[in-house]
């Protein structure tokens, strides 16, 4: 703990410290981004402690604010996302000196950095708090420090809408919050997590008020359908490194809640895993086709978060099936893929989000459309690509395969023998997950495909250059982590013992057996993943030795006789979706503007199709209207005359004060 | 592991350019033709195998990658497919997860090959591959579960092995749909009529095909041979659920899967033959009717 508590300190000094410095110099981004370098190696020691078997640390002190106490305490659990937490944190911060480099002279950047600072700061404080206070102002902490960066580019109006739906949508998730947690307050008479945890609540009544307060609440911050409308504006917002952290790590907070709430509340009910599992599929599905129709490189990844937060609370919900119903391989296998998946996500997604943002730094667009044949200029950002959408489309040999098994492991081995009340929803998640699968695949194929492939489409391609070693040495390492995952995923899932004996009270023998009746598949996927790479060599040498001594000769692109081609016939993006967008259009509600082509020559001929989010056009837009259409007949009461607010200061305190006096 | 479990991945190696041929010459009986050799598609490999090459200056190595992906994947996933009751050289549980994967992975590198050349017949094909494989994917996996939950069991090998006359006599009608659903998935996988024809040559109705118009030589080759032992392994899956009899001799269950397996292609050329491609528009409506079959399948298994 002592490691950790040193390393936040080093976080606040070194937010004060670029605060200070003030000057916009390249000595700020090293600084902060130093700053954060060294805590996060400093918070790994006890991390890797923890998660190889150490003992549970914690720190108490008194802390005068009511019912709060500064009450930290490092368990598996968080240890398992601290440890994403602290890595992805480390890298973006490293991307984020080459990132912000273009903004020297004409910005401060010190305020970014401060806020970078904080925001690794408030998540370390919500993954260790351990009283409801404290997990409330660091929750605070968190969203603030991310809504500051958000809004770094405010000078546009986009970024700014983009950032108020964002603290909007944060605050209502906290207000559910503030009542889960009054609610389990009052329920048990304490603020103190280990104190819930032992006791719990009765499954009959609150707990489920609880559970319904605790999935909006956290379901906001994680990104569930239809909860999730603030992701897709805000991570293309928010500058690219900022974008892989919140994307990466941040909406993992809200799962971690979830967790940690559900630990509170006992032994659930058969329809919390039903519940989760139709969450879970509503997001990965949706997630998933909204991604696919989109143009924007970084709202596509936006949305495919949503989706991936749909397949972590897939295993949840079959993890929740395996509490209600006794059954430890659901257990074992339900959570463990869904952690795991928590970690994978982090590596490829915050991948992801660094290689579109080295392709905005490089092009100036997010615009798919625009793009094309980038992989000629900017070789190391593609590869690196690549690598992150063939983990992110679930495919062998990387680390998405791996916790997708996990989770289609348990799925099958808990649907194969049980009645139906079990199976049916576990055989709706192997359904549901086959078909996000499927789509990932559509969607990553197209990313990679239309932005680093083909010809150039505009002359933004032109002026394309790659990204400097401070932005290409996190996406490599990052890289390396899905490759590394997936060659060694019987060591890392065997990792997941203390989390899951933590987590859940099942004997450890129980654990440990369970997971080893894993390792033993995934040890026969890894052999295959072997094999796959020897096999990959030899056809390579093979292939090469063929073409040796032969012509192999260089010319056009085939184009079926047509003697003129250009670079803009080419597919496009929306081009390339359009027969899943089209048979999925009831969902999606694409909009389309044709203008087509008239008369014998015609001249001119245009498409336009826009995907606005569904759910935040029908269902929160009219709502909202609605209240500030109410609300505004209160204007009267803001004037901006001071004096007067400091009146209603007074006349609220005594009020209170004759109230209290009661 | 014993040395029967090579033969299954032996079989695949050696025979599955044959499945092609046998195809092929069902159509050309049913045309009064006389047909090319059964054995065309040995002789093409062998003739691109000689070849030179040549590339678009637009691809990437990519387009290079692409085919070799596609093979090391294939092959890999050959040694999880059992033939009949003789189990897969690598059997494990859920090992079909690892063997749809792995044609998920052929399917990813071929579609960003078929980008890599700029062309727009080719990102046509592209689109219309991972839109259809979309809709398969689900039909798999839910027949899959099925025969999971039917026979009880989680690796292709034991489950195969485990489908018996008795299985049929109970619960002949959840197998058939499942064969059903499995035969869908086989067409569609493998771009066959009423899918995707093989013979078309017109670039805008093609799917498989125009996807690799560009490549040529070796990689063509690698290209084909990916495609027959696609077409080998999905047939084998077919043909694990259609097989009930075990004779207790493995080398004769191995001649029948065998028989099984060329007769699976006969099957193939004679759908071929009596029908027509779908229309594009209605093959996502046969897909998820597929998807349908195995859910309905699965839903009596639930009783």
């Amino acid at each position: 703990m002592t490691w950790l508590l040193f390393a936040m300190a080093i976080l606040l000094l070194g937010a004060m410290a670029v605060l200070l410095m003030g000057r916009p110099d390249r000595n700020v981004s090293w600084l902060g981004a130093g700053s954060v370098v060294i805590a996060s190696v400093l918070g790994c020691v006890p991390v890797v402690q923890v998660l190889s078997g150490g003992s549970v640390e914690a720190v108490r002190v008194p802390w005068p604010v009511p019912f709060g106490e500064f009450f930290l305490e490092l368990d598996p659990l968080t240890a398992w996302f601290l440890f994403p937490t602290l890595l992805l944190s480390a890298l973006s911060a490293i991307y984020g000196v080459g990132y912000l480099r273009v903004w020297q002279g004409r910005r401060s950047l010190g305020p970014v950095w401060f806020y970078y600072c904080l925001l690794v700061l408030g998540m370390m404080l919500v993954l260790l708090a351990r009283n409801a206070v404290l997990f409330l102002i660091a929750w605070e902490l968190m969203a603030l420090a991310s809504f500051f960066l958000v809004t770094f580019e405010h000078e546009r109006e986009s970024v700014r809408e983009a950032g108020w739906i964002y603290f909007v949508a944060t605050h209502l998730g906290t207000a559910f919050l503030l009542a889960f947690f009054l609610l389990l307050g009052r329920e048990t008479g304490s603020m103190d997590f280990t104190v819930w945890a032992e006791k719990g609540v009765p499954t009959s009544g609150p707990a489920s008020i609880l559970f319904l307060l605790a999935v909006i609440g956290f379901g906001t911050k994680a990104g569930f359908m239809p909860l999730h409308v603030w992701l897709p504006e805000a991570h293309p917002a928010a500058p690219s490194h900022v974008s892989a952290l919140m994307s990466g790590v941040m909406i993992k907070t809200g799962i971690y809640g979830l967790l940690r709430a559900l630990t509170f509340l006992g032994r659930p009910p058969l329809w919390w895993g039903w519940g989760l599992i139709a969450i879970g599929l509503s997001s990965g599905v949706l997630g998933v086709l909204f991604a696919l129709a989109q143009h924007d490189l970084k709202r596509l990844l936006a949305y495919h978060s949503v989706e991936n937060i749909g397949i972590i609370t897939l295993g949840l919900g079959a993890g929740l099936l395996g509490v209600s119903t006794g059954s430890p391989v659901l257990i074992v296998l339900g959570f463990g893929g869904g952690l795991l998946h928590v970690v994978n996500h982090a590596l490829f997604k915050g991948l992801l989000f660094l290689g579109a943002g080295s392709v905005l730094h490089g092009t100036g667009t997010r615009e798919i459309d625009h793009l094309g044949g980038l992989l000629k200029r900017m070789p190391w950002t593609a590869a690196t690509f690549l690598i992150g959408a063939v983990a992110i489309s679930g495919l062998p040999p990387l680390n998405g395969f791996v916790s997708e098994f996990l989770i289609f492991l348990g799925a099958f081995k808990g649907g194969v023998s049980t009645g139906g009340a079990i199976a049916v929803p576990l055989f709706a998640l192997v359904a549901g997950l086959a078909l996000i699968g499927g789509l990932a695949v559509a969607c990553f194929t197209k990313a990679f495909g239309i932005v680093f492939l083909g010809e150039p489409r505009s002359e933004h391609v032109s002026r394309a250059h790659e990204a400097d070693w401070t932005m290409r040495l996190p996406m490599l390492l990052l890289a390396a982590g899905c490759v590394l995952i997936g060659l060694f995923a019987p060591v890392v899932v065997g990792s997941l013992k203390t989390v899951l004996e933590s987590l859940t009270t099942l004997p450890p023998a129980v654990v440990s057996g369970n997971l080893a009746a894993t390792t033993s598949p995934l040890s026969f996927v890894v052999l295959g993943a072997v094999i796959f790479l020897a096999l990959l060599t030899v056809l390579v040498l093979l292939r090469r030795n063929l073409l040796a001594r032969r012509r192999v000769e260089a010319d056009v692109t085939w184009g079926c006789g047509y003697a003129q081609p250009t670079a803009r016939m080419q597919y496009t993006a929306s081009s390339f979706a359009q027969p899943l967008t089209d048979l999925f259009g009831l969902l999606l509600g694409t909009k389309k503007k044709i203008t087509p082509p008239r008369g014998i020559f015609p001249e001119e001929a245009t498409l336009k199709t826009v995907t606005p989010d569904i759910s935040s056009e029908e269902m929160y837009r009219p709502i909202f209207e609605r209240v500030n259409e109410w609300l505004s007949q209160l204007r009267w009461v803001q004037h901006g005359k001071v004096q007067l607010y400091v009146l209603y200061i007074a006349v609220t305190l005594i009020v209170l004060l004759i109230w209290g006096l009661r | 592991m014993n040395t029967l479990s090579f033969i299954p991945l032996l079989l695949a190696l050696t025979l599955s350019p044959l499945l092609p041929g046998v195809i092929n010459r069902t159509k050309a009986f049913f045309a009064g033709r006389h047909g090319q050799p059964l054995l065309q598609t040995y002789f093409d490999l062998w003739k691109l195998l000689k070849k030179g090459a040549v590339y678009s200056r637009t691809t990437t190595w990519i387009f290079r990658a692409g085919p070799i992906i596609g093979l090391a994947a294939a092959l890999t996933a050959g040694m999880l497919m059992p033939l009949g009751k003789c189990p897969a050289l690598l059997a494990f549980p859920a090992d079909f997860l690892l063997f749809a994967g792995l044609l998920g992975l052929v399917r990813f590198f071929t579609v960003v090959a078929a980008l890599d050349t700029g062309s727009s017949f080719e990102g046509m094909g592209a689109s219309r591959e991972v839109f259809f494989s979309a809709l398969t994917e689900p039909a798999l996996f839910i027949a899959l579960a099925t025969l999971a939950r039917q026979t009880g069991q989680l690796s292709l090998s034991t489950m195969f092995g485990s489908v018996s006359n008795a299985h049929w006599l109970h619960s002949g009608p959840v197998l058939g749909l499942v064969v059903l659903a499995l035969m869908i998935v086989l067409l569609a996988e493998n771009s066959r009529i009423p899918v995707d024809d093989p013979n078309t040559h017109l670039e805008l109705t093609m799917i498989h095909e125009v996807m690799v118009l560009d490549h040529s030589g070796p990689d063509f080759a690698f290209i084909l041979y990916t495609a027959a032992l696609k077409l080998w392994m999905l047939g084998a899956l077919v043909l694990g659920v259609v097989l009930p009899f075990s004779s207790g001799n493995p080398w004769l269950d191995l001649a029948l899967a065998l028989g099984g397996m060329f007769g699976l292609a006969v099957v193939i050329g004679v759908v071929e033959s009596v029908m027509a491609r779908l229309r594009l528009l209605f093959v996502p409506q046969l897909l998820i009717g597929a998807g349908a079959v195995a859910a309905v399948a699965l839903i009596l298994t639930l009783r």
